[in-house]
């Protein structure tokens, strides 16, 4: 343990990193480069757990820093710039709207997650305070990562990194039970995502601009 | 012993259905394994376990147990007359059918996980467990829009669990100041003990996550696209099980957190919150019921509507409230697993699902034609029916209580009568459209369902009835 003020402040500034990488995937538009801050983004985590692991001396949560360093942050991210490159999809994402615009929704979401977050725990302890309004924050811009996307390997990087956020609020709610188990039930459920796209080549999501395509994939035929 | 049967027969039976290559022989294991978890789900009614850390039976999840694993053996019956036609006709082939059978088991698994885990934290994984083996079967047919579906119906659920996870982690932090940290702050019966004394404008946002996290689950509108795709594209059986179980297993789940903000006094009531959702989704899927071409999108948007209504009539709580949405609960589940068993029938025989390509049932299979009409007429919420019974009080009690919310419940059941009624009428009358051929079907469990709905129409049973009381007045 040092002092109480600094644990704070590293597990504050680390937390606010992941809200920082999450920023850094709106910006994006090459897909090996969003996979690569994605990779980043789990390495945050995986340091944010450490250290949450460390300063409430809960070894277990060292395993939810492992499968972070080990699952999302190398095979997930190597899995996909494979899939990207063996199935050919386009290595340029498409956005629905500008990065400008984007970022903006970005902002306006970090505000709206303090302004909810920080009133209503006012009364928990300042650390998982201040952890929680961030992972919510990084839930959000996780979301609109996945509404901004038009491809399918990039909503996968938007779940994953809201998934991070999620890992994120449960590792800072102090001694909260099942936290690993829950961790590798999430690193299943992105494993059979990331399977299911290779077997069954989703390359694009289903919407486009070409209207007969429209119509076959609205089902009513 | 039985709470663990209900757990283990179906986990069992899916290690043994991996390995069967037969397909009747894996289609009987898996009728069989049903009804030994069904039995054991009904002994429950008299022989109920110690609450643990992990497990619990109380009045409320034992209803949706029983009724979980019987509508699940029925199906099961259904699926083994379905399930040969599709291997005949090569949509299926060997291999995935063991797949299937296995995806079965591990779904039932998953559902009864979640009905009797005593602890959120399990329930949620449970929840997700039986969502993943749901997917992989609408994606079964690996046609375009089936892997589509799928798809559709993995995202959407993934992004609604991964909500309800985030409302589960803000439960715990409202409960870890009073309950104490650790494995108690998750179990059910203790956040519920000590429930008044958590902060409550943390339970409220929590709520809020869970309410859209389960309610993707439950199909609410807006929240409801997967629903109808994920309806059309897999097999009918699992329509069948969609409809009557699954949506059944959300909703219990939102049903316990709302008892437990009932239980606060400074908690934000659940109830408008969930009125607003029943009578969006109710009044949204009557309109959308209209342009329906596709029969089984059809009644999945007729489970958007009914689960809407169910929504809506917990929403108004009070004992009358609970009770009706009880009885609505249980009869569509019912009702609506007996119309897909006719409609998967239906759709093999015409080798399609396009409503305008099948007519004049009555005529080309009176069994299968009659069977739809009463399916649809007791959806339909007609009066020698269970579905009216329950109906009528949830449209009496909010008559007596709120009146212009009753005039928008009317409204929507009207939209949605009249629409259903309109498709049913091309379907079961007319000049016979499409193949005549004949159909290998079983009927039992069709006309099981729907007599035990014609049956809760008439008269129900006053032991039942004592403890729907009961279980409404638990919910508060």
């Amino acid at each position: 343990m040092i002092s109480p003020g600094l644990d704070f402040d590293i597990a504050h500034m680390l937390a606010g990193g992941l809200v920082l990488v999450s920023f850094m995937m709106l910006y994006q538009d090459r897909l090996y480069a969003l996979i690569n801050v994605l990779a980043l983004h789990a390495v945050v985590l995986a340091l944010s757990v450490a250290w949450q692991a460390y300063i409430h001396d809960a070894p277990h949560l060292y395993i939810t820093a492992a499968i972070a360093l080990v699952f999302k942050a190398i095979i997930i991210p190597v899995a996909l710039r494979r899939m990207v490159f063996r199935l050919g999809i386009h290595r340029e994402i498409e956005t629905v709207f500008g990065i400008g615009l984007t970022m903006l929704a970005g902002i306006a979401l970090v505000g709206l997650s303090m302004e909810v977050m920080l009133p209503v725990t006012a009364h928990a302890d300042p650390v998982a305070r201040e952890d929680i309004a961030l992972a919510l924050s990084v839930v959000l811009l996780g979301l609109l990562v996945m509404v901004t996307r038009r491809n399918a390997v990039s909503q996968v990087v938007g779940f994953m990194s809201l998934e991070n956020g999620i890992n994120l609020a449960a590792t800072g709610a102090q001694g909260m039970p099942l936290v690993v188990e829950i961790s590798i039930a999430f690193s299943i459920l992105i494993a059979f995502i990331v399977i299911g796209i290779f077997l069954f080549r989703i390359r694009e999501r289903f919407d486009t601009v070409d209207l007969s395509a429209l119509d076959a994939s609205r089902g009513e035929r | 012993m039985n709470e663990l049967a209900i757990l283990l027969v179906p986990l069992l039976a899916a290690a043994i259905l991996a390995i069967v290559p037969a397909y009747r022989l894996s289609a009987r294991i898996n009728v069989i394994a049903c009804l030994v978890a069904f039995l054991a789900a009904a002994s429950l009614l008299w022989q109920r376990p110690e609450t643990g850390q992990y497990l619990l039976i109380d009045d409320l999840n034992v209803v949706f147990i029983v009724l979980t694993n019987f509508v699940a053996f029925t199906t099961s019956a259904f699926s083994a007359s379905y399930i040969g036609h599709e291997l005949e006709t090569g949509r299926l082939t060997p291999a995935y059918l063991r797949f299937y059978h296995a995806m079965y088991q591990v779904m039932l698994f998953g559902m009864n996980l979640a009905l009797i885990a005593n602890n959120i934290g399990l329930m949620w994984v449970a929840v997700e467990l039986a969502t993943l083996s749901t997917v992989v079967m609408v994606g079964i047919y690996r046609t375009h829009e089936a892997i589509e579906a799928a798809w559709k119906y993995f995202i959407l659920g993934s992004v609604g669990i991964a909500l309800a996870l985030f409302g589960t982690i803000l439960v715990y932090l409202a409960a870890r100041p009073v309950v104490g940290e650790g494995m108690d702050a998750m179990v059910w019966t203790e956040l519920l003990r000590h429930a008044s004394g958590f902060d409550p404008s943390l339970l409220n946002v929590a709520f809020i996550f869970l309410l859209l996290g389960y309610g993707t689950k439950v199909g609410l509108a807006p929240l409801h696209a997967w629903l109808p795709d994920a309806h059309a594209e897999g097999p009918t059986p699992i329509s069948a099980v969609l409809s009557g179980l699954l949506l059944n297993v959300a909703l219990y789940a939102l049903l316990r957190f709302k008892m437990l903000l009932a239980a606060n006094p400074g908690a934000i009531a659940p109830g408008p919150l969930m009125i607003v959702l029943g009578l969006l989704s109710l009044i949204f899927a009557g309109f959308m019921l209209y342009r329906r071409r596709d029969i089984k999108r059809l009644f999945a948007y007729s489970s958007i509507e009914h689960m809407g209504i169910i929504v809506f009539a917990f929403g108004m709580a009070g004992p009358i409230g609970n009770f009706a949405g009880l009885l609505q609960m249980t009869m569509h589940s019912l009702t609506k697993s007996a119309i897909f068993f006719s409609v998967g029938h239906v759709a093999q025989v015409k080798g399609t699902q396009r409503i305008a390509e099948m007519g004049g049932l009555t005529e080309s299979h009176p069994v299968l034609g009659w069977g739809l009409i009463g399916g649809v007429a007791a959806i339909a919420g007609l009066p020698p029916f269970g579905v009216f019974q329950s109906e009528f009080l949830i449209v009496s009690s909010t008559f007596a209580r709120a009146p212009l919310l009753a005039v928008l419940l009317v409204f929507g059941l009207l939209i949605a009568f009249g629409a259903l009624m309109l498709r049913l009428s091309s379907v079961a009358f007319g000049p016979p459209l499409g193949p005549v051929g004949p159909v290998k079907a079983s009927y039992v469990p069709m006309f099981a369902h729907l007599a035990l709905v014609l049956v809760a129409g008439f008269y129900l049973p006053a032991p039942v009835v004592a403890w729907f009381q009961h279980v409404a007045a638990l919910l508060g």
